[in-house]
């Protein structure tokens, strides 16, 4: 039974503000100082002005600008997609109907990477990924000489660092969603002879199709929104080698103070995230 | 028969290299902790405890950590107790722009608030707040406000209404209702959300990063960065057994948490990491 009443909504005002004043006040903001000319320094920092698409066409032109857009599909293709959503995948269905004591523990070791704090996940990366790191050492077991992963490499590094932060999260969706698959059906495939891979894509696939997509598009925006990994390991660096939009935004407003410039930026990222959520609850076919 | 005992054993095989693979990284950070002469590679230390005692000796890492604390444990009261109150109306009562209310929630809690950081220093230069660790409790409650909320109309709309009616019956308010009755009986969710947003903060890096400059204001997060960031040379014992010591927190919540979520309560609608 639900009841009307005029009063109820007052319970929404602390939430109702806070919202307002930290999310949409913020939002509202992006969209307005991206048409002027904002800095912290020199002369347009006493001369605000308004400046119309200005900050657009500099940023479609900029050079950087377009690498950085490049640099963040690489690194949301190979980190988000082929990496925690095919590799959580992956795992989970690899430790489906395993021992129990051996699937707990492969478990807790990759959820482990995920518990971890985002910097610290940065800071055992640069070690492993050091010039006198463990990946050299192990490969030096294999009589291949050492490389300077972040310096030759840097974009696979901080790929390989947010698929080791972010998969588990994967694996447990995708753990969930097939423990749920009802047992015979597989299992009468099996006694009509249907090999293995085609349970997995006529059968398993499909249904947990739904998570699939829920996780693919949620991962991919966690994905785009990752600063801490990228900043404190790389920089961004070497040069802008792992500059994604993010870090150059970050750059543009807090190291270069172009305030105007770096909200235009946000607000691509903005944009880009509002699609993307949008594709999101739609996936979700949720019910209010 | 013999063909599926091949394939178990390499499906086991292919699960033990990928362990390996995420544990390679995880085991230096403990051996390093151990080993005042730590350095990148992973080498066996004489065990000592050294690096912890330095570590926790120094008065300005244990301030970061009570930052910390404070900044984490006061977003984490003040997103329970609005989003209880939020979840209240929500729940139970029929509204007119309820629907188009929850779906603009859920639309934020998929958000990257990363996109957000550069309007809301501006904002909180020109209203003189940049430094105040109230206010960036404030702006670390609102961005998980959403999350907190959407889970928790989900948990309260899994307590039963008639417990309430009898409540209301025997002369208890709305109020009085939600604190005696909802609310006790929604205690694992309360945690979950509280352990949830709480971590999230912990490890947040960017929000404090961007809005907090003092030295003495800054949490545990900002501080480790500084620690490995800025030191020409790394003491890389000292700085592992700083990131274990920051990490444990999260890490002892997260099994707090799973023992609240075996109870039985369904996540109900978005999971984020």
């Amino acid at each position: 039974m639900k009841r009307k009443s005029r009063g109820a909504f007052l319970f929404l005002t602390p939430s109702v503000l806070l919202l307002l004043i930290f999310f949409i006040v913020p939002i509202i903001l992006t969209i307005c100082f991206a048409f002027t000319n904002m800095a912290l320094t020199g002369s347009a920092a006493r001369n605000l002005q308004f400046i119309g698409f200005q900050n657009f066409t500099n940023m479609f032109q900029d050079p950087d600008f377009r690498i950085s857009v490049w640099r963040t599909l690489v690194f949301l293709i190979f980190s988000a997609v082929i990496g925690q959503v095919v590799l959580g995948f992956i795992l989970a269905l690899l430790m489906k109907e395993k021992n129990v004591t051996f699937r707990r523990i492969i478990g807790i070791i990759v959820i482990a990477g995920w518990v971890t704090p985002e910097i610290v996940v940065a800071f055992c990366m640069v070690a492993f990924f050091s010039d006198n790191g463990s990946l050299n050492q192990i490969i030096g077991w294999f009589g291949i000489s050492p490389v300077s992963w972040l310096f030759s490499f840097p974009m696979v590094s901080v790929i390989i660092a947010n698929i080791w932060h972010g998969t588990a999260f994967s694996m447990m969706v995708y753990q969930s969603a097939l423990d749920e698959i009802p047992k015979d059906i597989e299992e009468a495939a099996t006694i009509d002879g249907a090999s293995n891979f085609k349970i997995l894509s006529y059968i398993t696939i499909p249904m947990v199709k739904g998570s699939i997509v829920t996780n693919m598009m949620l991962v991919t925006l966690q994905t785009l929104g990752v600063f801490t990994l990228i900043y404190t390991m790389t920089g961004g660096g070497p040069g802008t080698a792992t500059q994604t939009l993010p870090v150059f935004m970050y750059n543009q407003a807090f190291v270069n103070y172009q305030f105007g410039y770096g909200t235009a930026i946000s607000l691509v990222l903005l944009v880009i995230g509002i699609v993307a959520s949008l594709f999101y609850m739609k996936s979700m076919k949720v019910k209010v | 028969m013999v063909k599926h005992r091949l394939q178990r054993n390499i499906q086991y095989g292919i699960l033990v290299v990928l362990g390996l693979c995420f544990l390679l990284p995880l085991f230096w950070i403990l051996l390093a902790s151990f080993d005042t002469n730590a350095q990148q590679g992973i080498k066996f230390p004489n065990f000592t405890l050294d690096n912890f005692s330095a570590v926790l000796g120094d008065s300005g890492n244990l301030r970061s950590f009570g930052v910390g604390i404070i900044l984490s444990g006061g977003q984490a009261t003040l997103v329970v107790l609005a989003s209880v109150l939020a979840a209240y109306p929500l729940s139970r009562y029929e509204m007119r722009f309820k629907k188009s209310f929850l779906l603009s929630i859920l639309f934020m809690t998929a958000l990257p608030i990363t996109a957000v950081m550069v309007p809301v220093f501006q904002m909180f230069l020109f209203f003189k707040l940049q430094n105040s660790i109230f206010a960036t409790m404030l702006f670390l409650t609102s961005s998980s406000l959403p999350y907190g909320i959407w889970m928790m109309k989900s948990f309260m709309d899994s307590v039963p209404i008639d417990l309430e009616e009898a409540a209301w019956i025997d002369g208890a308010s709305v109020w009085g209702g939600l604190r005696r009755i909802v609310a006790p009986l929604m205690l694992p969710g309360i945690a979950t959300i509280a352990i949830f947003t709480f971590s999230g903060s912990w490890g947040n890096f960017f929000v404090p990063y961007i809005l907090l400059q003092t030295p003495e204001k800054l949490p545990a997060s900002v501080t480790i960065y500084q620690f490995f960031g800025s030191h020409g040379m790394v003491e890389y014992g000292r700085l592992a057994a700083f990131s274990l010591l920051y990490t444990m927190p999260s890490v002892v919540l997260y099994m707090f948490s799973q023992r609240y979520m075996s109870k039985g309560f369904s996540m109900g609608g978005a999971t984020k990491g």
